[in-house]
């Protein structure tokens, strides 16, 4: 019971005296559509643009889906934000980051993946959205290191 | 805070500060179960804040298909040796770390 | 019947044409997965836990002896296993840090080697600290100890229980690890007697498994070998395992270490 009340007093104490903690944005129905295209949707990317200034840097094959290792740069210029779905995922928007004074529009991020799918990358940039895709192969691994 | 160790590297070559950060998390989608066989709640990180000089530069919203204990990357232009850069996050159940480096 | 069964397992594990190709793919998947690895957190995790105080005598394991002098942590873990004085006998990282919880924290073995492998929410102490001691051996020549008569022994025993088939299947280390281009699934298993193999391996154990999410040993590596090959579980430590783990030391000795890795 002590510790019960150690957690819930940590926990408000957490939320008072840290608000850079709380509020902070969270697009729930993107993150929780099921599809790609309700993700995208969500995103307000609907109709994106193929591009090829958007560079996917992914491994072909993934030894293991736990941690697949996805970078992604967007030559386009203007770049604000870039988005992160696979698109095969039970909920594809894996990520979002939107980039401000000074930021590159450049990401290193390990994503999980279920099962073969595209990784598919949206940029913003002008008021516009553009995609670009790669496929990612996920194999079941062997049993050793 | 009872999260797990977090750290982070910030270095600039040829006017471009590179961010590399990792948290400690576990990122629970809720659909793994426990040794007793419960599903283990939802618990992952929602947002993370990368600030350069106290001025925020990315700000990111994340969900539980990112693998578990996150490595991010940024690249920011500008900042010089010794400028602060500080990485926070905050998970979906209120549980929040930082770190703060000075740039190598 | 056992010889049909192992021209078998070699036909089914033989690569296909086109496999080279996938070979590339994967090991760049493993550069991206190392780059991008979070094996440090369990360094810094391991540094703290060397640093803390524990045990009755409420000391910390700063002073322990890894056999390059009490508190040495520097190229320690690429020395070892080897042979310790103060014991009599060969051991390994995880054996000796298990023996300084015992001597200088005063802990009982039985507190000692309670939970010796975690899991991915509540990693094992001994995983932490075999991540931050192993990390302090980085660039160093791996360089187990080979030389005394009790080196020789245990190596000559890492050996044999290395080509020893037992179990329901009559399995060795070297009906997977034996023979060149062989494979389970997409995992290419490399032979583990042969130094040109056996180099990359020890050079990056311990390491950090993405498949599970957790820092794993060369104790763990060899209890779930043996598991794998259905044979019964190897006491933890024991001069069975610190043996085999002799062998493929010495069979690596020579390559820089560059752990702890991290692997699938």
């Amino acid at each position: 019971m002590d510790r019960l009340r150690r957690t819930v007093v940590a926990a408000l104490g957490a939320a008072l005296l840290k608000p850079w903690a709380v509020l902070a944005a969270w697009n729930k129905e993107a993150f929780g559509a099921k599809t790609a295209p309700e993700a995208l949707k969500g995103i307000g990317a609907v109709g994106a643009a193929p591009s090829k200034d958007i560079v996917i840097d992914v491994p072909q094959i993934a030894e293991n889906g736990a941690v697949v290792p996805v970078e992604i740069t967007s030559n386009i210029p203007g770049t604000k934000s870039l988005s992160v779905l696979v698109d095969k995922n039970p909920f594809p928007l894996v990520a979002k980051f939107d980039f401000m004074e000074g930021a590159l529009p450049f990401v290193k991020v390990n994503v999980k993946m279920g099962e073969t799918s595209d990784v598919r990358v949206i940029a913003e940039a002008g008021g516009k959205h553009y995609v670009a895709t790669k496929e990612v192969k996920v194999t079941i691994g062997g049993c050793g290191g | 805070m009872a999260a797990g160790p977090m750290k982070m590297r910030a270095s600039v070559n040829g006017g471009v500060t590179d961010i590399r950060v990792l948290m400690t998390h576990p990122m629970e989608t809720g659909q793994r179960k426990d040794q007793d066989g419960k599903l283990v709640p939802m618990h992952f990180i929602q947002n993370v804040t990368v600030k350069l000089n106290g001025k925020t530069v990315v700000e990111s919203q994340i969900s539980q298909g990112v693998s578990r204990n996150p490595v991010f990357s940024f690249r920011v232009k500008g900042g010089a040796r010794g400028d602060k850069v500080e990485v926070s996050w905050v998970d979906n159940q209120g549980e929040s770390n930082r770190t703060e480096t000075a740039i190598a | 019947m056992i010889r049909a069964a192992v021209v078998f397992l070699a036909a089914v594990c033989a690569l296909p044409a086109g496999a080279q190709d996938a070979k590339k793919e994967i090991e760049r998947y493993q550069r991206m997965v190392s780059e991008g690895s979070p094996v440090e957190l369990f360094e810094i995790g391991g540094e703290e836990l060397w640093k803390k105080p524990a045990g009755p005598r409420n000391v910390s394991l700063e002073k322990c002896d890894l056999g390059l002098g009490p508190g040495v942590l520097k190229g320690a873990y690429a020395r070892l296993p080897r042979y310790f004085a103060d014991t009599d006998r060969v051991m390994d990282l995880e054996t000796r840090l298990v023996h300084c919880m015992t001597t200088l924290q005063g802990r009982s073995l039985q507190d000692a080697t309670r939970r010796v492998f975690g899991n991915e929410d509540r990693p094992s102490e001994l995983e932490y600290l075999s991540a931050y001691i192993a990390a302090q051996s980085r660039g160093v020549k791996m360089a187990p100890g080979t030389r005394h008569p009790k080196e020789q022994a245990a190596l000559e025993l890492g050996r044999a229980l290395f080509f020893h088939r037992a179990g329901p299947w009559d399995f060795s280390c070297a009906s997977c690890h034996g023979e060149p281009d062989r494979r389970i699934r997409m995992q290419e298993l490399p032979v583990l007697y042969e130094p040109r193999y056996a180099r990359a391996v020890v050079a990056t154990w311990p390491a950090y498994r993405v498949s599970n999410s957790q820092l794993k040993t060369m104790q763990w590596r060899l209890n779930d070998c043996y598991r794998q090959m259905r044979m019964p579980e190897p006491t933890f430590g024991s001069e069975a395992t610190v043996a085999l783990n002799l062998f493929l030391a010495a069979t690596g000795q020579g390559e820089p270490y560059r752990g702890p890795g991290t692997k699938r």
